[in-house]
């Protein structure tokens, strides 16, 4: 769309680097921030680091920016090893959390400061500071004060001042966590579009599991400084690796499930794997609601579906569609979602029910601390 | 229907009153300062400014025509000389250990302040003394410099404008430091984090950011020191050695030697007189590097 500064699209490859990120450790005193990260981040791809608060993918994304220095490990942009250079030598646009827009200075101020510091001639820098607002839509509002905008475009004056000097990889640390539910949707959808058309290697730090899903081309899911697992956003949904990512991404429930000689029990009953079952011990079975079906209690073993009885606890209206909670054995609680079309008879509190849940769906994962993760 | 507009129309007015006795109640929390900065602030200020155009006689100008005489302006320079050199070393001083206090944990910090704020709790008095014991001919600096063999004959320290210097500046860097502590606390380090990132060296991501962004605190504290040093009288009277002469210790004498209350006055107004000029310009100039920082 636009030439000259602020590339245009199909460049994309080429003003992208790709990030290599081996064997990183940090401690703060006992505690282990990371634990021996590794994970290879693709030119031009949008990667999110994902996890609790505590997890280590903020100071993730601090190391990669400078701001925090490992104990050990390394950080190769292509084949440029970082690890050792400070911040400001670095030249990755990064976008914070609370912004950390100049307060003095205006927002054309803001947009400039990257450039001058890069001793561009004061017309480009006129020129592509105007570009850069019409990228983020807030064309003719440069000579604003900082204090003058509105949470949605302060977003994006950092936005723009963080890709301005046109870095190859860009960092952004939960950016949309201060805005509300609706602004930060559609700036999901913005943040992407930006991504696509600027083609950067991006790295994205979010708490929020939809955010992520939404946005990501992979995403790595951290949980107590080390990397759970690194998927698309579906197969991190469909194909959880451990019991912590099946749970901190979208809603699940588990039941415990044991495995003799590679066959699974779900109690008493055996369980239908798609995959054989790789290891012994305790395992759990992931449940999404969206996913079990109300069966008719004639019903028995289904081809292609395991089969859980339960009895209806409380049914809870959401809309556009209605949560029916199962007790499974007086102890087990699981929960399916029927949406609401037509004539659906809904089960009422105390109904037993027989529920369905197809083979192919069925995950099974290890029970052992999240910290055992490949 | 016109019995709900008349329940309206009550509730209205009844609302309206209830906002307003409510702001007047807020408003009668601060009625026993305003008769404290009334009684004993402005009322003795108005009659400093009567008695200064009054003599036995009635109106007159005399004592404000005395002032032109070149002795005044040479103890004006003296304050004015005085109060920017402790101005000027109080930033010099304060300015970086109130950076090193900011950048500290909270504990650390904690200990730093205490220390500046150490000053504040000894009289004045015992630590204008002291700076006497320390800094006179045959005082402890003095005598170390010479056993070291720095130097040969004693330094004069004390007695003149050095050490007269030097005890203010003692006394006033933590009026330098407290507001510029403040200041440097509320800014966000990842202010200083964004410049580096966008390509700042250290130097200055300092100079072009931290420096700008601490400067209502370095206003305050500037103002403060040197508005304050306009009225010393206790530091210069002992530490100057009588060669010292500001203008507090005019309106001391004008008292105390020929308890002339007139002649008095008149010094008192015209310092008040110079210090308000001083602050407003002060606050013009704030505003106006503000607005050009803003680029507004």
């Amino acid at each position: 769309m636009t030439s000259g500064p602020l590339r245009s699209e199909g460049m994309g490859g080429a003003a992208a680097l790709p990030i290599t990120i081996s064997r990183i450790r940090k401690n703060y005193g006992s505690f282990r921030a990371l634990d021996n990260v590794s994970l290879d981040i693709r030119s031009g791809e949008f990667m999110t680091l994902l996890g609790p608060s505590g997890s280590g993918k903020t100071t993730l994304l601090m190391v990669l920016s400078g701001f925090v220095r490992p104990d050990s490990g390394s950080v190769r942009f292509a084949e440029r090893e970082v690890v050792l250079l400070p911040p400001h030598k670095r030249d990755i646009g990064m976008v914070f959390q609370n912004y950390a827009l100049f307060p003095h200075m205006t927002v054309a101020g803001n947009l400039a400061y990257p450039l001058k510091l890069r001793h561009v001639p004061r017309a480009e820098i006129d020129e592509r500071v105007e570009k850069a607002l019409d990228l983020v839509q807030l064309g003719g509002l440069g000579a604003r004060g900082v204090d003058e905008l509105s949470g949605g475009q302060r977003q994006r004056v950092a936005l723009a001042r963080a890709v301005i000097f046109e870095p190859r990889i860009l960092l952004m640390d939960e950016p949309l966590s201060a805005l509300d539910k609706n602004l930060r949707e559609q700036m999901q959808l913005e943040v992407r579009r930006l991504h696509e058309r600027l083609g950067m290697t991006t790295v994205y730090v979010t708490h929020d599991q939809r955010e992520a899903l939404t946005m990501s081309d992979r995403i790595a899911v951290l949980d107590r400084g080390r990397i759970q697992q690194v998927d698309p956003p579906q197969a991190l949904y469909d194909r959880p690796a451990t019991h912590f990512v099946a749970d901190f991404i979208g809603e699940s429930f588990s039941l415990p499930v044991t495995v003799n000689d590679g066959r699974a029990m779900l109690f008493d009953q055996p369980l239908h794997v798609p995959r054989d079952m790789t290891g012994p011990g305790p395992h759990f079975l992931v449940l999404r609601p969206e996913k079990l079906t109300l069966l008719s209690d004639a019903a028995n073993g289904e081809a292609g579906v395991n089969v859980i009885r339960g009895q209806v606890r409380q049914s809870v209206f959401h809309g556009d569609s209605v949560m029916i909670y199962v007790t499974v054995r007086d102890t087990h609680e699981i929960a399916l979602r029927i949406p609401l079309r037509g004539n659906v008879v809904l089960p009422q509190p105390g109904d037993h029910v027989t529920l369905g849940y197809g083979i192919e769906d069925t995950i099974v994962v290890p029970a052992g601390t999240s910290g055992d993760a490949p | 229907m016109s019995a709900a507009e008349s329940t309206d129309r009550q509730n209205e007015a009844a609302l309206a009153r209830q906002a307003f006795t409510e702001q007047l109640r807020l408003l009668s929390l601060s009625f026993p300062a305003l008769l404290l900065v009334g009684f004993i602030v402005l009322v003795p200020i108005g009659w400093l400014f009567w008695l200064s155009f009054m003599d036995a006689d009635g109106f007159t100008l005399a004592h404000y025509e005395r002032l032109l005489h070149p002795s005044y302006a040479l103890t004006l320079r003296t304050t004015f000389e005085l109060a920017f050199l402790v101005t000027a070393v109080c930033v010099v001083l304060g300015y970086p250990l109130a950076y090193i206090a900011a950048q500290m944990s909270p504990r650390s910090a904690r200990i730093v302040l205490l220390c500046v704020l150490f000053p504040f709790w000894t009289s004045l008095l015992v630590r204008t003394y002291a700076w006497l014991v320390l800094l006179q001919r045959r005082g402890q600096l003095n005598t170390w410099l010479q056993d070291w063999g720095i130097i040969d004959t004693p330094l004069r320290l004390v007695h003149n404008f050095t050490g007269t210097a030097i005890g203010m500046v003692h006394i006033m860097l933590p009026f330098m430091i407290l507001p510029l502590y403040a200041a440097m606390k509320s800014i966000d380090e990842n202010y200083m984090r964004a410049a580096a990132n966008l390509g700042a060296s250290p130097v200055k991501a300092f100079w072009q950011i931290y420096v700008p962004l601490s400067l209502p605190g370095l206003g305050a504290g500037v103002m403060v020191v040197f508005v304050l040093s306009l009225g010393f009288y206790v530091t210069p009277a002992l530490l100057g050695g009588g060669r010292v002469m500001m203008w507090a210790m005019q309106i001391e004498r004008s008292l105390a030697v020929y308890s002339d209350w007139g002649a008095a006055s008149a010094l008192g107004v015209v310092l008040l007189v110079i210090t308000l000029a001083i602050l407003w310009l002060f606050s013009r100039l704030t505003g106006a590097v503000n607005a050009a920082a803003g680029g507004r």
